[in-house]
């Protein structure tokens, strides 16, 4: 009792107002933008009907951010900047300025500390990703690490807007796929069931929630070595892993067998089309730490093609569209399987019920 | 000088390359910082990474931790192998709420980093995927500490568990001319109505409210949000002519052709001889594209409002859904609007909290239960802006059909009744 009148009550203030982080032109001008401009890569400046502009300038970092590194993004932008930022849904930071001399200098100093400026219009953006083994209790495989090997090899396509439109990629570590949906999507994908620690079930794992958690119905309750426990249909297990959150002793990731797959289409834009999921192309790919060269490759490849034969505006998922998924495998040259054909709910409305082939 | 460093060969191999590293970062830390505290952390974070990377496994496990008077906004983080990195052996992350938009001043950055480097590890990120700014890395003693400190100037906590998660809107209105509504205040009105709900899980799981100012969508919200707010209008979208004469000066008219009224998903753009643009504003379904690629020209109507999808999620448990509409236009001027927007939330929250099976997503209830059967609670009709197409299969009990159509009849008489006598005020 007496400790609990020592604690301090929180403030339940919830969400902060962000006007009073705005910068003030865009706080004057709110709601009254009239149009924009793309001066350079990384470089917007939009336009209001008062006549007043404001110019962006966006960049791209580590993501996972060291006190000294979040210090230097603020220093850079008092020095060079107006003191006002903010972070994009992909995580790139965005220095907002007043004057249109004011953004040559920032973008120098940015690159100059190692920043790279671009991620705007028509460019390969900053890829959205998860946590990983820096800090996941589920992961299987590393989030920050596969997106810094991979931005060492894009970054030229971040830096320009040399694409048909905008790339969005996402990583994620488990099959929850909390990266999201992307143009592109590098997923970790489980090939072997889980393997139960059977010693351990019964005191760690709430039983009845694990088996409603299966979404196949292939766990039930059993007594192994005189213990309860849980068992897995090994047939009908699809190895999502959405078992090991709820029972830690159920380990699905695997060094060998936990591999990574690439999706491809993802889109949230009603821009065009409805929105689109993404769809798998190429799975069985090793989780290879530290630098992943394998998914890399592949991912070069698909967006080497998407570059070279996308329209004008065509989103990953407009382009493959268009020229049909067998042209897609053929101009990629990834193979086409079995696995590739759908097999869960719904499944019926991704079959072909036409004539309607390339031949 | 020389300290124990764990070494790391594999993690050094993410310090090549020219995109910023965050290994030389946390070696920043271990290596530079002035608080031994923070030198150990980084060091035994770094060693547990590289043991996960030459292992490829992970060795976090969850717990449970909270700061007094709530349950949620803290994600646990406790070793499995604590004993070889006894000083990042509690890494719990604290999540805490950023405004809409993302917006910070380098004030309060600096603000932010100057609480989380006496307490946490000085690791943080802007932001996670659901859209809070994480700060990563803190033992369990010091939570409390970091929360009461920036809950002082004006932060405070996201969600965690099953509850209403942090919000996440786009930059909107402050800096977009696609803008359709006030995504400030859509995201606080709804978010800060469940601020109880947010720091106390006691929904059947996550809920996640995503606000975007147009169909662009740029924050994923149908994606992913249970409830997707998505700014947009129902008169004539707005064309200045000189400005399609000027784009098409500079561009050519094969590219209107190529890429904006050939790419129009309804067809409902007409290019004249004389280079004007005409668009059947009846058939335009507001996807955006035309004003993205001339946006100078093309500008949204002034009648403006948004649509609300139901039931976005990723891939757990039956599998990715999208939001599906369930209000295809409202209002958000007046205060009367946003109680409605309020009052629309509330009661979706409270049908699913009774509803909802445990570790159900809104949408997954809906799926097993039907949308009709939903929204007949909630008290909202059946309108055709919520399908793609109506039934296909015969498959269907329809004794009560007559009765509905009647009822669909009568409510279409009385909205011409209304619309009669508003006009003639």
């Amino acid at each position: 009792m007496a400790q609990a009148q020592e604690m301090r009550s929180p403030i339940e203030s919830g969400c902060p107002d962000g006007f009073q982080y705005m910068h003030p032109v865009m706080r004057r001008n709110f709601g009254m933008w009239d149009h924009h401009a793309h001066p350079a890569p990384g470089v917007l400046y939009h336009e209001s009907e008062s006549g007043e502009g404001i110019w962006t300038v966006r960049a791209g970092t580590q993501r996972i951010l060291d006190v000294f590194t979040l210090r230097k993004l603020c220093d850079i932008g008092d020095q060079y900047g107006d003191g006002y930022v903010r972070f994009t849904t992909r995580s790139n930071i965005e220095y907002m300025v007043d004057a249109e001399a004011k953004v040559a200098p920032l973008v120098k100093a940015l690159e100059d500390a190692g920043f790279v400026v671009g991620g705007t219009q028509n460019s390969i953006a900053m890829i959205s990703h998860t946590q990983g083994w820096l800090h996941c209790d589920i992961p299987g495989t590393d989030a920050s690490g596969v997106v810094k090997a991979m931005m060492d090899e894009l970054i030229d396509e971040f830096r320009n807007t040399n694409m048909p439109n905008r790339v969005h990629m996402t990583t994620s570590c488990c099959q929850i796929n909390c990266g999201g949906q992307g143009d592109i999507a590098i997923n970790v994908q489980h090939t072997k069931p889980p393997k139960i620690n059977h010693d351990l079930v019964a005191n760690v794992c709430e039983r009845p929630s694990v088996v409603a958690r299966c979404p196949v119905a292939a766990i039930r309750p059993a007594v192994v070595n005189g213990k309860p426990s849980l068992e897995v249909d090994e047939q009908k297990c699809m190895c999502c892993g959405a078992c090991f959150p709820p029972c830690p002793p159920m380990q699905i990731n695997d060094p060998e067998h936990t591999k990574l797959s690439i999706w491809v289409g993802g889109n949230h834009s009603n821009a065009r089309g409805k929105p689109t999921f993404q769809k798998l192309v190429a799975s069985g790919i090793p989780n290879n730490p530290p630098r992943w060269p394998e998914a890399t490759a592949i991912v070069k490849r698909i967006l080497k093609t998407y570059q070279e034969d996308g329209k004008d505006w065509e989103r990953m998922n407009d382009w493959i569209e268009r020229i049909g998924w067998p042209e897609f495998f053929s101009k990629t040259g990834l193979p086409f399987t079995r696995y590739h054909v759908d097999n869960w709910r719904g499944a019926r409305n991704s079959l072909n019920a036409s004539t309607h082939i390339r031949q | 000088m020389a300290k124990n460093h764990h070494p790391t060969p594999m993690l050094d191999e993410l310090e090549n390359g020219p995109w910023p590293s965050f290994i030389s970062g946390i070696k920043s830390l271990r290596d530079k910082h002035p608080d031994d505290r923070i030198q150990g952390i980084s060091n035994d974070l770094l060693g547990q990474l590289e043991h996960s990377y030459e292992t490829r496994k992970g060795y976090w496990k969850g717990g449970t931790v909270s700061v007094f008077g709530y349950g949620s906004g803290i994600i646990p983080r406790f070793s499995e192998v604590g004993n070889a990195f006894p000083n990042s052996k509690e890494f719990h992350t604290v999540r805490v709420q950023p405004p809409a938009g993302n917006f910070y001043t380098t004030d309060m950055l600096r603000k932010l980093a100057n609480s989380w480097e006496k307490y946490g590890s000085g690791l943080v990120t802007f932001h996670g995927q659901t859209g809070n700014a994480m700060f990563i890395g803190v033992n369990t003693e010091n939570t409390q500490k970091f929360f009461d400190e920036i809950n002082e100037y004006g932060f405070d906590l996201g969600g965690a568990g099953p509850c209403v998660r942090t919000g996440m809107s786009c930059v909107g209105a402050a800096r977009c001319e696609q803008s359709c509504a006030n995504e400030q205040r859509i995201h606080r009105t709804l978010l800060n109505r469940f601020t109880d709900d947010v720091h106390r899980p006691s929904l059947p799981y996550k809920f996640k409210f995503k606000v975007s100012g147009c169909p662009n969508d740029c924050v994923n919200a149908i994606e992913r949000s249970d409830f997707a707010v998505i700014g947009t209008w129902r008169d004539a979208m707005k064309i200045d002519q000189a400005k399609v004469k000027e784009f098409i000066q500079e561009k050519g008219r094969a590219e209107v052709i190529d890429n904006v009224t050939t790419r129009c998903p309804t067809r409902c753009m007409t290019l004249h001889d004389d280079d004007t643009l005409e668009v059947d504003d009846k058939n335009c379904v507001r996807c955006m594209h035309c004003l993205n690629v001339m946006h100078t020209a093309l500008s949204p109507g002034d009648d403006r409002g948004v649509s609300i999808l139901l039931g976005g999620k990723r891939t757990l448990k039956i599998g990715d859904l999208m939001g599906t509409v369930i209000v295809p236009f409202m209002k958000l001027d007046t205060d009367e609007d946003y109680a409605q927007l309020t009052e629309l939330a509330e009661n979706i929250i409270d049908f699913w909290a009774e509803n909802g099976l445990e570790h159900e997503r809104c949408g997954e209830m809906i799926e097993r239960i039907g949308l009709m059967n939903f929204l007949k609670e909630l008290g909202i009709d059946a309108d055709p802006n919520m399908i793609n197409h109506p039934r296909q299969s015969s498959y269907v009990r329809l004794d009560g059909f007559d009765e509905a159509a009647e009822e669909h009849l009568r409510r279409k008489m009385e909205q011409r009744q209304q619309a009669t006598a508003t006009a003639s005020h």
